[in-house]
C-alpha cells in the first residue's frame, strides 16, 4: 500500500535531508529531488480528478487520534500548481545560483548550498499544508513555511534583504500564534483538532466566531491582506529572484488557500455576513491601494510585490459574493472562480520574478525608468513578463479573465455594483503598471540574433507565462471538474 | 500622541480583547460539546508501546506533528548557517569553570541518555534529552570551546539531520511493508519508537548547541572537542 | 475544577495580552523576541489549562503534547530570528 499523499511530503523532506548531507553536490541532488517531489505531487492531482477524494489516517488510529491527511479538488488543484511553478523555479535556480552575480564568484557557490535544503524543506512544508487536514498539523506546516521562507527571503544578503526578512519572520510568529490561540479554543470546546469531525459539531456562537476571528486574523496577516500588507513588498522584492517567485506564487497563496478551506469548511455556514463583507471590504481596499503603488514604483520587482499585494485583493473580493449567493451552480461557479484566479496568479507572478530576475541579473539593477532596450536584449523575459501581463490584467484568453467574468457577473446579478466598481479600476491600473514595463522595455534597438539565450532560466519562465495567460483560460473546464471532487457541485 | 495611544488606547483595546477571551474561554470549557479525546487516547495508551501518554502522543498518534517539528529545527539551524558564520568565541574560563564544567558534561550526557530510556514511562522523551545535549553544547561554549563540543561539519550535518532521516525510513518501510506510512506494528512499537527517539534526541542537542554558535561552523577552529 | 481552569487559563491570557503590548510597543529586536515568547507561554498555558481535568482524573496528554511540540517550534523560531539581528549587527560594526 504506498500511500502517495505521505509521500508528497516526504519526497521533499528526504530531498532536503539528502542535500543537508552533501553540500557539495547541492545542485544537482537538489534538481533531482525536484523531479521527484513534482512528479509525487502531480500524481495526486491526477488521482483525485479521475478517482476522487483521497484520505489517509496517518498511524492507523483512526480519526479523533490520527492526524489525517486529505486532497479533496481544492487541495488538489492548488497542489498541481505549486508542483509546476516549484519545478520551474527549480530547473530556474539551478543556473541562477551557479552564474556569476555581480562579480562575486565566491558566494554564489554557499547561496546555492544554502538554497537547496531551505527550499526542499518549504516544498513539504507547502505540500504539507495542502494536504492537512488537522488543525495543529497546520500550525506545524504554517510555522515550517514561514522559517524557511523568511531564511530563503534573506539570501541575497543585502542589508534591506535581512531586515524585510526579519520583519516578515517577526510578523509570521505572531500570525502563527493568533492562529494557535484559535486552534487552543476550539480544542477546549470541542476537544477535536481534525477538520472533518469539526464541521460535524462546530456551532454559531461566541466561542466559534472568537475562534474564527483569532485563525482568520493570523491568516491574513500571513496573507498579507491590506493593511497587513506591509512586510510583503520589501521582503518579496528584495528576496533572490527564485525565491521571490515562490514567496509571491505560493506562500501567501498558501494562507490564502486556508482561509478558503476554513471558509468553506467549517466556518461558510456559520458566519454572518458581515464577516464575509469585512474580507471582500478589505480585499477591496487592497486591489485599489496595491495596483495604486505598483504602478508608482520605481523597480520592477517591487511593481510585482505590489502587484501581488493588489492581486490577493480580488480573491477576497469573492468571500462576499459566495456568502451572498445561495449554494447551487452560481455559488460553485464564484468558488472555481476564486480558485482559477489564484492559479492563474501564481503561474503569472512566479513567471514574472523569474523574468524579472534575468532582467536585473543581465543590466545589474531592475529600475524600470532604465530599461530601455532589455527587450532586444533579452527577448525571452520581455515576452514572459508580456504573457504574464496578460493574465495580470485579466486580458483574454488568460484564466483571470474567465474568473473576473464570473466575479463581475454574479456581482450584477446580486446587484453588489461596488465590486464590479473597485474590480473594474484595479483592472485599468494593472493595464496601466503592465504596459509602464513594456513601453520601457521595447525600444528602437537592433532586432535581436536569438529569441532564447539562456534556456535553462527562460524556457521555465516562458512556460510559466504561458500556462497563465494561455492555457488556464482555454482549458479551463478541467479545474471545475478537479473542483467537483468534495468541493463543488 | 504616541505616548497616549500605547500606553492609554492600546492598553484598553487589549483588555478589551481580553475580556472577549476570557469569557469566550470560560463558554468553552464549560460546555460539553463533543466528546473529548482525552478518554480515547487514554484508553488506547497500551497499545502505543509505551506507558508515557504524553509520548504515545507524540511518538504515535500524531507522531507525523513530530516529524515536520524536526524538520522546523533543521530550517531554523539552516536559516542560521546561511546568515553567516559564528561569532567569535568567548575567552576560555579559568581553572574552576573548566574543572566544573569537565564534571557538568558528562553528568548531562548521562542524564539525557536517562531521559531518552524513561520518557518511555514517565515524564521525559527525546525533547527532554535534546534540551540537556544542547546545554552541555551551551555549558561548554560559555566556557570557551568555540565549537561547543560539537563534532566536525560533516558529522554535524548528519548528526542534524538524523531525527527525520530515522523518521522517515521507518515511515516508509512501514509503508511499504503495507502497514501504512508510520503505522507501526503493536509489538515493534517500543522499538522503533526508542530508535526514532534515538535519532531525534541527537538531532535536537546538536541543533540546540550549533544554533547557539548562531552562524554556519568554522573551518578553520576544528579540533577542541573536549 | 472549573475555578482552576479558569485561573490558569485567565493567566494565560494575561500573558498573552502582555506580551501583545510588549511586541507592539517596543521596537528593539529583542525585546519583540520576548514578547513573544511570552505570547507563546500564555497560549502554551490556555492549553494546559485545558488539558487539567479535576484532581482524580489524569490530564489529557494531547494538549501537553502540542505543547511540547509549539515550544520546539518557539524555540526553532527564536533562534533564527536571533541569527538575524546578529547579522544585521555585525554589519553595523562594518
Amino acid at each position: 500500500m504506498i500511500d502517495s499523499l505521505a509521500l508528497a511530503i516526504v519526497a521533499p523532506l528526504l530531498g532536503a535531508v539528502v542535500v543537508t548531507l552533501f553540500p557539495r553536490h547541492a545542485q544537482r541532488l537538489g534538481v533531482a529531488a525536484a523531479v521527484v517531489s513534482a512528479a509525487a505531487a502531480l500524481a495526486i492531482t491526477a488521482v483525485v480528478w479521475t478517482d476522487g477524494v483521497l484520505r489517509s489516517e496517518l498511524g492507523g488510529w483512526g480519526v479523533p487520534l490520527a492526524i489525517t491527511l486529505q486532497a479533496d479538488g481544492l487541495s488538489a488543484a492548488l497542489l498541481g500548481m505549486a508542483s509546476l511553478v516549484a519545478l520551474s523555479v527549480s530547473v530556474y535556480a539551478g543556473g541562477y545560483f551557479s552564474s556569476p552575480q555581480d562579480g562575486e564568484r565566491l558566494a554564489d557557490d554557499s547561496r546555492s548550498r544554502h538554497f537547496w535544503p531551505l527550499w526542499l524543506l518549504l516544498w513539504s512544508a507547502l505540500n504539507g499544508l495542502f494536504l492537512a487536514g488537522d488543525l495543529f498539523n497546520l500550525y506545524v506546516t504554517l510555522e515550517l513555511l514561514g522559517l524557511s521562507a523568511a531564511a530563503l527571503g534573506a539570501l541575497t544578503g543585502s542589508r534591506e534583504a535581512v531586515e524585510a526578512n526579519l520583519r516578515y519572520l517577526l510578523v509570521g510568529l505572531l500570525g502563527s500564534l493568533f492562529y494557535l490561540l484559535g486552534v487552543a479554543l476550539i480544542y477546549t470546546a470541542y476537544g477535536v483538532l481534525d477538520i472533518g469531525l469539526l464541521a460535524e459539531v462546530i456551532a454559531p456562537g461566541p466561542v466559534a466566531a472568537t475562534a474564527m476571528a483569532l485563525m482568520f486574523g493570523g491568516l491574513l496577516l500571513k496573507a498579507a491582506l491590506f493593511p497587513m500588507h506591509f512586510w510583503l513588498p520589501p521582503a518579496h522584492a528584495n528576496a533572490p529572484a527564485p525565491v521571490s517567485a515562490v514567496l509571491s506564487a505560493l506562500v501567501v497563496k498558501a494562507a490564502f488557500y486556508l482561509v478558503l478551506r476554513l471558509w468553506l469548511d467549517l466556518y461558510g455556514p456559520i458566519t454572518p455576513l458581515g464577516a464575509a463583507n469585512l474580507l471582500g471590504l478589505l480585499g477591496a481596499a487592497a486591489v485599489l491601494w496595491g495596483s495604486w503603488r505598483a504602478l508608482r514604483a520605481e523597480r520592477l520587482k517591487l511593481l510585482a510585490a505590489y502587484s501581488t499585494v493588489a492581486q490577493m485583493g480580488y480573491l477576497f473580493i469573492g468571500f462576499p459574493l459566495i456568502a451572498a449567493t445561495a449554494a447551487g451552480p452560481a455559488r460553485d461557479n464564484l468558488i472555481a472562480a476564486i480558485v482559477l484566479l489564484a492559479l492563474t496568479h501564481g503561474f503569472a507572478k512566479a513567471g514574472f520574478f523569474l523574468a524579472a530576475g534575468m532582467v536585473q541579473k543581465t543590466a545589474g539593477h531592475d529600475r524600470i525608468d532604465n530599461l530601455g532596450g532589455a527587450a532586444q536584449g533579452l527577448p525571452a523575459a520581455a515576452f514572459t513578463i508580456g504573457l504574464a501581463g496578460v493574465a495580470l490584467i485579466g486580458l483574454p484568453p488568460s484564466g483571470t479573465f474567465i474568473a473576473k467574468w464570473i466575479l463581475l457577473e454574479q456581482s450584477l446579478i446580486l446587484g453588489l455594483w461596488w465590486w464590479v466598481l473597485v474590480m473594474m479600476i484595479g483592472t485599468l491600473l494593472a493595464v496601466g503598471y503592465v504596459f509602464r514595463v513594456l513601453s520601457r522595455a521595447f525600444n528602437r534597438e537592433p532586432t535581436p540574433y536569438r529569441f532564447v539565450n539562456d534556456a535553462r532560466a527562460e524556457i521555465p519562465a516562458l512556460l510559466l507565462g504561458a500556462l497563465s495567460a494561455l492555457v488556464l483560460g482555454l482549458a479551463a473546464q478541467p479545474l471545475w471538474t478537479l473542483l467537483g471532487q468534495g468541493v463543488i457541485g | 500622541m504616541t505616548r497616549f495611544v500605547s500606553l492609554v488606547l492600546l492598553p484598553l483595546g487589549l483588555a478589551a480583547i481580553g475580556v472577549v477571551l476570557i469569557w469566550t474561554f470560560y463558554l468553552a470549557a464549560t460546555g460539553e460539546a463533543g466528546a473529548r479525546l482525552a478518554d480515547l487516547a487514554l484508553a488506547r495508551v497500551p497499545e502505543t508501546g509505551v506507558s508515557n501518554p504524553v509520548t504515545s502522543v507524540l511518538l504515535n498518534y500524531r507522531a507525523y506533528d513530530t516529524l515536520l517539528e524536526l524538520a522546523v529545527l533543521l530550517a531554523a539551524l539552516l536559516g542560521i548557517w546561511s546568515l553567516g558564520p559564528a561569532a567569535p568565541g568567548f575567552q576560555r574560563g579559568g581553572e574552576i569553570l573548566q574543572g566544573m564544567v569537565d564534571w557538568f558534561v558528562p553528568l548531562l550526557i548521562l542524564a539525557a541518555g536517562y531521559m531518552l530510556w524513561v520518557g518511555a514511562y514517565a515524564p521525559g522523551g527525546a525533547f527532554q534529552a535534546g534540551a540537556l545535549l544542547g546545554s552541555a553544547g551551551v555549558m561548554l561554549a560559555l566556557a570557551g570551546y568555540p565549537s561547543a563540543g560539537l563534532p566536525s561539519e560533516r558529522l554535524l550535518r548528519l548528526l542534524s539531520i538524523l531525527g527525520i532521516l530515522a523518521f522517515c525510513l521507518v515511515g516508509l518501510v512501514l509503508m511499504v511493508l503495507g502497514l501504512g506510512f508510520l503505522t507501526y506494528p503493536p509489538e515493534l512499537a517500543k522499538w522503533l519508537i526508542l530508535l526514532i527517539e534515538t535519532g531525534a534526541t541527537l538531532a535536537i542537542g546538536v541543533t540546540l548547541a550549533a544554533a547557539y554558535l548562531g552562524g554556519r561552523p568554522d573551518h578553520t577552529s576544528e579540533v577542541d572537542a573536549p | 475544577m472549573i475555578s482552576t481552569q479558569l485561573f490558569y487559563g485567565g493567566g494565560g491570557i494575561l500573558l498573552l495580552l502582555l506580551g501583545l503590548w510588549s511586541f507592539l510597543v517596543h521596537a528593539p529586536l529583542l525585546r519583540k523576541l520576548i514578547a513573544l515568547n511570552v505570547m507563546g507561554a500564555g497560549v502554551f498555558h490556555i492549553l494546559v489549562a485545558t488539558a487539567y481535568r479535576g484532581l482524580d482524573t489524569p490530564p489529557d496528554p494531547v494538549p501537553h503534547a502540542l505543547v511540547l511540540t509549539g515550544i520546539v517550534v518557539a524555540v526553532s523560531a527564536t533562534a533564527l530570528a536571533l541569527a538575524f539581528g546578529q547579522r544585521l549587527d555585525r554589519d553595523d560594526d562594518r
